[in-house]
Parts: structure tokens; sequence; C-alpha cells
């Protein structure tokens, strides 16, 4: 047993807290800069859980968190861009006003 | 040549194609229509020369069936498109290709200046095919393909100027009408196919006397089904009211189709399911007393027309009232006869009356003058101006009234005796007898009447258009010649033994009544009673012809404008016992009632159009509005339903 081992159970336990946090920001806000920040709060929880389970199963979760760290990277360019646009549109960032998609 | 005789139908068929493409594209070549159209009927004509040739040279035991190909095999049933030739079937050959190549010339001068000539001749030579499928079926439903094709034919041709609604109005109803007994035809077929399990004449006349009983309930009704078609197709009572109006046609039409051919279909359908006529004798004196009230009942409506056309319509219905007569008298063969006679007499009558109208409508034509050409009451004294006319219709009009030795007196006279020896057996037919002769009386005065108003007394067509009015060109008079005299001798063909002959075509046509002389047996009387018979039809032939004669000219004439309306009886009857107002008041009125409120208003537009096709539309709509209800457009609902569902999913795997 590695000494990094005993820390596994609260790494995921906080990967667990922090995803749940970022669920419940995207559930319950409605700005969307906030909920873009959330987003994030759940890809780096779910980053988190690769790291710490790469101890027992080799490298290929490190390598899987840079991968992640890119799409987020990219995501965040094309969201914020996103982000940007609609508020040039509509002077607002409140998803309740954003509904064109209404049946 | 018998196996050749598809070549009789199949050659106006080809005219029929070729008159109705050049009809489409060109309307104008009159040359061509003329020959193709009459060419291809008198090629028929010679058609059926050759088989019936071969018929006298080798007289078959049995029928010929030519089978061209399987026409209905289904499971049992066996329809072959087969055409059957005998004795019976030649003789309908013979007059249908005959009197109808002479009509075909005839028309070819008398539409000459129609716009629809080419349409004119396609619809005629189609005629001419289905007629004949008609009479050489093999099996009813063979022979219904010309029975509702020669129907068709009458509604295009009683339709042919349809641009004025009277007209198309008059095709829709000769249409209706035969409709009507057209689901009797359809019904004694589903009947003879329960009790017979085929189809085919052959099979009926062979196998009747087994599957059938005499007098029973099948055949009776079967036969009375079978009739039903024949009141309709044959203008009897019931439904004779279309024939009349059908002289809308031309008149040539009227002539082929509504005299001399289609309109004896029925007759010759009885006559071709003899046997079963024979095992029904209710039936059979249903039709003599349709037949026979049918004949006096038109011939008083023709005492008070003054239309010349109309009064040739219901001497047809008359005349065929006799045939009827004949045939339910259980005399086939008579009731055939005068069938091939009132061919010739009528179509003369017909094509004659053509002739004059063909003179009144120059006459008036050329003056611009806006008179009735038809109105006997603007004719007389035509004499002068068309002898060849005046003297080949008197031909006609002798042999109609039962004059000896033309053709008519043979056949009639036939009719009548037979119908008095039948009454030994079952005395309601002393009474169809009497009915028959007065009906004889009637149509001798009918016929003098309508000559003497047209052809004799003074000219009351107008001084101006006077000049104009002369015989039609030999083209026209041509095949009235010949039908003259046909007319004059026809009766030789089954003169009777009183007069030296021996009843040829009697006895050509026995091998086809054989089967129904097995059940009923009927001998001309003869001694006295054949002598008080003939002496009485002759009588009656020459009072009427006189009384209507002197009656006619006893008076000055008013022409149609000038005439005082009609009072009393001669109303009634001018307006032919207000049969058409009651059928309109009865039938019509209520059936265009039910048709607007009830199934157009109510089920059309409300069931099918209101509940089934806007229901569904409805309820789809209401499907998809509710669905809608869904879609907020909020993200934040769509990621709770995502997790919700993520959760499930996730639950679901771990358990």
């Amino acid at each position: 047993m590695t000494p990094g081992m005993t820390l596994l159970g609260p790494a995921l336990g906080l990967s667990a807290i922090l995803f749940s946090l970022g669920v419940a920001g995207v559930v319950l806000r409605r700005n969307a800069i906030v909920l873009f920040v959330c987003i994030e709060l759940m890809l780096n929880a779910v980053n988190l859980t690769f790291v710490a389970l790469a101890q027992l199963h080799g490298a290929s979760g490190q390598i899987m968190v840079f991968f992640v760290m890119t799409v987020a990277a990219a995501e965040a360019a094309v969201g914020l861009a996103i982000i940007l646009a609609i508020f040039r549109h509509k002077q607002s960032v409140d998803l309740q006003n954003i509904n064109l998609l209404r049946g | 040549m018998t196996s050749w005789v598809w070549l009789a139908v199949a050659l106006p068929l080809a005219g029929f194609l070729v008159n109705g493409a050049l009809s489409l594209r060109r309307p104008d070549a009159k040359g061509v229509v003329s020959l193709v159209g009459a060419g291809v009927s008198v090629a028929a004509f010679l058609v059926s020369l050759g088989v019936f040739a071969e018929l006298v040279a080798r007289p078959p035991e049995h029928a010929a069936i030519v089978r061209l190909w399987s026409w209905l095999p289904v499971g049992t049933l066996q329809v072959d498109l087969a055409f059957q030739v005998d004795q019976l079937s030649a003789v309908m050959l013979l007059v249908v290709t005959g009197v109808g190549s002479l009509i075909h010339l005839f028309s070819v001068g008398y539409m000459r200046e129609d716009p629809g000539y080419a349409r004119y001749f396609a619809y005629l030579n189609l005629f001419i095919v289905f007629m004949l499928v008609l009479v050489l079926g093999s099996s009813l439903p063979v022979m219904f393909i010309g029975w509702e094709g020669v129907g068709l034919c009458s509604y295009l041709l009683i339709g042919f100027w349809f641009s004025d609604k009277a007209n198309a109005d008059a095709g829709k109803k000769a249409f209706i009408m035969n409709r009507i007994g057209d689901s009797g035809f359809m019904i004694a077929m589903f009947l003879v196919w329960r009790a017979f399990g085929a189809l085919d004449f052959a099979t009926i006349d062979s196998r009747a006397a087994d599957v059938l009983v005499p007098g029973g309930a099948i055949v009776t009704a079967i036969t009375l089904f079978l009739f039903l078609g024949c009141t309709g197709k044959s203008a009897q009572i019931p439904l004779y009211t279309w024939l009349p109006d059908a002289m809308a046609g031309p008149t040539p039409v009227s002539a082929l189709i509504h005299a001399a051919t289609m309109v004896t279909a029925g007759v010759y359908l009885v006559a071709r399911t003899n046997v079963l006529f024979a095992m029904a004798p209710v039936s059979s004196t249903v039709v003599a007393g349709i037949g026979a009230v049918t004949a006096l009942f038109a011939a008083t409506i023709g005492l008070r027309q003054y239309d010349i056309k109309r009064v040739l319509a219901y001497s047809t219905v008359s005349q065929l009232g006799y045939m009827f007569l004949g045939v339910g008298t259980g005399v086939y063969a008579t009731g055939i006869f005068h069938l091939v006679t009132h061919a010739f007499f009528k179509a003369l009558l017909f094509l004659g009356s053509g002739s004059v109208i063909h003179a009144m409508h120059h006459a008036y034509h050329a003056t611009h003058a806006h008179e009735d050409a038809q109105d006997m009451r603007n004719m007389g004294g035509l004499k002068r101006y068309m002898p060849w006319t005046f003297w080949l219709m008197t031909i006609a009009t002798l042999a109609i009234a039962g004059i000896p030795p033309f053709s008519g007196f043979f056949s009639k006279d036939e009719i009548l005796a037979m119908a008095f020896a039948r009454g030994a057996d079952l005395p309601v037919y002393y009474l169809f007898y009497g009915l028959g002769v007065l009906a004889a009386l009637l149509t001798a005065f009918y016929m003098a009447r309508l000559m003497a108003m047209t052809f004799l007394g003074e000219n009351r067509t107008g001084e101006r258009e006077r000049a104009h009015l002369h015989d039609a060109p030999w083209i026209m008079t041509g095949p009235l010649v010949v039908l003259g005299v046909l007319s004059a001798v026809g009766g030789a063909l089954n003169l009777p033994e009183v007069f030296g002959g021996h009843q040829a075509l009697e006895h050509w046509l026995e091998p086809v009544t054989a089967p129904a002389a097995a059940f009923t047996r009927l001998e001309v009387p003869h001694g006295a009673t054949e002598y008080y018979l003939i002496g009485a039809a002759v009588l009656i032939g020459i009072v009427g012809l006189v009384a209507g004669w002197r009656a006619t000219l006893a008076r000055p004439i008013p022409t149609a404008r000038a005439a005082p309306p009609e009072r009393g009886l001669a109303l009634v009857l001018n307006r032919k016992y207000y049969i058409d107002e009651l059928y309109d008041t009865i039938v019509v009125r209520p059936v265009v009632w039910l048709s607007r409120a009830v199934l157009w208003r109510g089920v059309d537009q409300g069931v099918v159009d209101g509940a089934a096709v806007n229901g569904m539309a409805r309820l789809s709509q209401g499907l998809g509005w509710l669905g809608s209800r869904l879609q907020t457009g909020q993200v934040g609902v769509y990621v709770v339903l995502f997790l919700v569902g993520a959760l499930w999913v996730l639950g679901a795997v771990i358990r």
C-alpha cells in the first residue's frame, strides 16, 4: 500500500462533492456565466477522479486528464464566445430569457 | 368461316379506334372517316354473310363455341371470352350488321355537315362492336359486356349534341333507367351461378331440366330478374320513359339503336334463355302481360304526339311490347321474327323521318326561320316535294299496320294468333290477345295520322320555305330503298303454311328453341279459327288506317305556333299520362333530396369529411399540442430531466 493510496478515499469524496456542486449550480442558477463555471467545476471533479485512480490503473488516467483539459479549454473559448454573442443580442445572460426553442 | 367470326367484332373495333383518333387529331378528314366508318360495318356484314352461309351449308347439331381467351378464371367459376355461333346469333348478326351498314351509309349523308362527324362515326362503330358482343356472347357475363357497352354508346349518342342541356339530360335518363334494369340482370346472373355453378348458355340449356324444378321459385326468380333487365333495355313498363326522350340524338341513331337493334336486346335475351322462361310459366305470363299492356299503352300515347320522331318512339315501345307478348307466349321464333321485320320497317320509318327532318331543317335554315323542323303540324303535303320518301314510308306504314303481304302482317298476326291459341290453356292470354288487337288498331291509326299530317293535305311549312323542300341525296335514299324492299318482302322469311310457305325462320331456329319446346308445345290454330284470326287482323289494320287518315284530314291542321292548347283526354295523351311527372315526384325528387340532405350534407360532409378526415387531423394536432407543452425552451428544465434520466439509467445499470 503506497502512501498515496490512503488519500484515495478522501480524493474520491472531494471529487463527488465538487461534481454535485457543479450539477446543483447548473440546475439551480440562471446566469450563463455561473452555469459555465459550474460546468468547469464538474469537468475538474472528473479530472480529480482520473488522477486519483491513476495510481491503481497506470498512467492512462493521467493522460485522459490532458485530453479533458484540452477539451475544456476549447469549450471555454467556444462557450464564452456564444455567451458573448447572446449578450450582444439580448443585453442579458439570464437563461430564463433565452427560450427561443419553446414548443 | 365460323372460327373467323371474331373479325366481325374486330373490324368495327378497328374502325372505332381509327375514327376516334381522327376525331381528336383530324376532325375534318370526312372522306377517310366515311370510308372507314361505313367500310368496317359493310365488312362486318360480309363476315356475317360468310358465317351464315356456312351455317346454311352445314347446319350444326350444337352451337359452335369460338373461344378467344380465358376471361374470369376464379376458383370453380370459369368464364371464357367466347362467341357462340348458332342459328339465333347468326340471324341477329345479319340484322345488326345489315341494318347497321345501311344506317352507316345513310349517316354519311345525314351527318355530313356536323362538326362532330368523326366522333359520330367512332361512336357508331363502337356500338356495332358491343352489339355484336351482345348477340355473340356465349355466356351471360360476356353478353353483359355487350349489354352494358351498347348502353354506353346509347348514352354517348343520345347526348351527341351535349351542348344543349336537354340532350345531355336525355342521355343521363336513358343511362340511369338502364342501370335499374341492369341490376336485375346481375341478380339473375348470381342466381344462375348458384343454381348451375356455370354461366354459359350451353350449360343452362343442357342442365336446366336436371337442376331446376319447373315452375319452382328459383327459376321464376331468375326469369323475373332477367325480365327486369329487359324492361330497362327494351323500354317496357315501368322503365320505358327513357326511349321517347332518347330521340334527342341524331335520327340515324334513333333508327339503329333505339328502334332496330339495341332495344330488341331484351327480346333476344328471353329467346336466348328460352328454356328458363319455358320452365317458369308465371314469369312467361308476366312477360306476355307486360308486353301486351305496353303495346296498348304506348300506342295510345302515340295517338296524340306531334313530334314525328316521338310518334315513332312510342310506336317502337309498342312494337317491342308485341315482341314480348310473343316470347312470353312461348313462341320464341315468332318473337324473333317480329324483331327482324320490325328492324326493317322501323329503321325505314326512322330514316324516312330523318329525310323529312333533313329537308325541313334545310328549308328553315335557308330562310333563317326558327320553326320546329320535327313538328308534324309544320309539315303537310310533303308528298309533292319528297315522292321517294313518301312511297317508301308508305310501304313501312302498311307493314307496321299489318296489311298483307307486307312483312309486319305476318309477324304480328302470328304473335296474336299464338297468344289466342295459348288462351285455350291459360284464359288470361285471351285478354292479352284482346289488348294486342286493340293496340294493332291504334297502331294503324297513329301511323295513318303520321303519314297524313306529314305527306298529305296542304303544305304548312311556309311560302318561302317550300322552294327548298326536296328528297334527300342518293346516299340517304339508297338505304331507304333497300329497307323498303326488305319491309315489303320480309314476311317471306317465315311465311306460314296457310299462305304456301313452310315457316322457314321457325324451322331454322328450332335447334335453339328445342330446350323450351320440351316444356311447351304450341300449334298454330288451323282451319276456320285461323281464317277468322287473319281476317280480323287485316280488317283491324284497314279500319285503323282509314280512320286515322280520315280523322286527320277532316279538319285543317293549324301550324305548331297557331295550334290551340290541348284539352281533356287529348291533353292527357299529349302529356303521356303524366308518367314522367309522376316518376319525378315519387322517385327523382326523393332521391335528389336524399342525396343532397342526407348523403351529401349528412354522410359525406358530416361523417366522411367531418368525423373521419378532419377528425383524424384534429386528433393528431391535439396530441402534438400536448407534446409541445414539454418543450419549454428553459435549459434548466431540460437539464433536470436529463439528470433524472441519467440517474435512472445509472441506477438500473448498477443494480
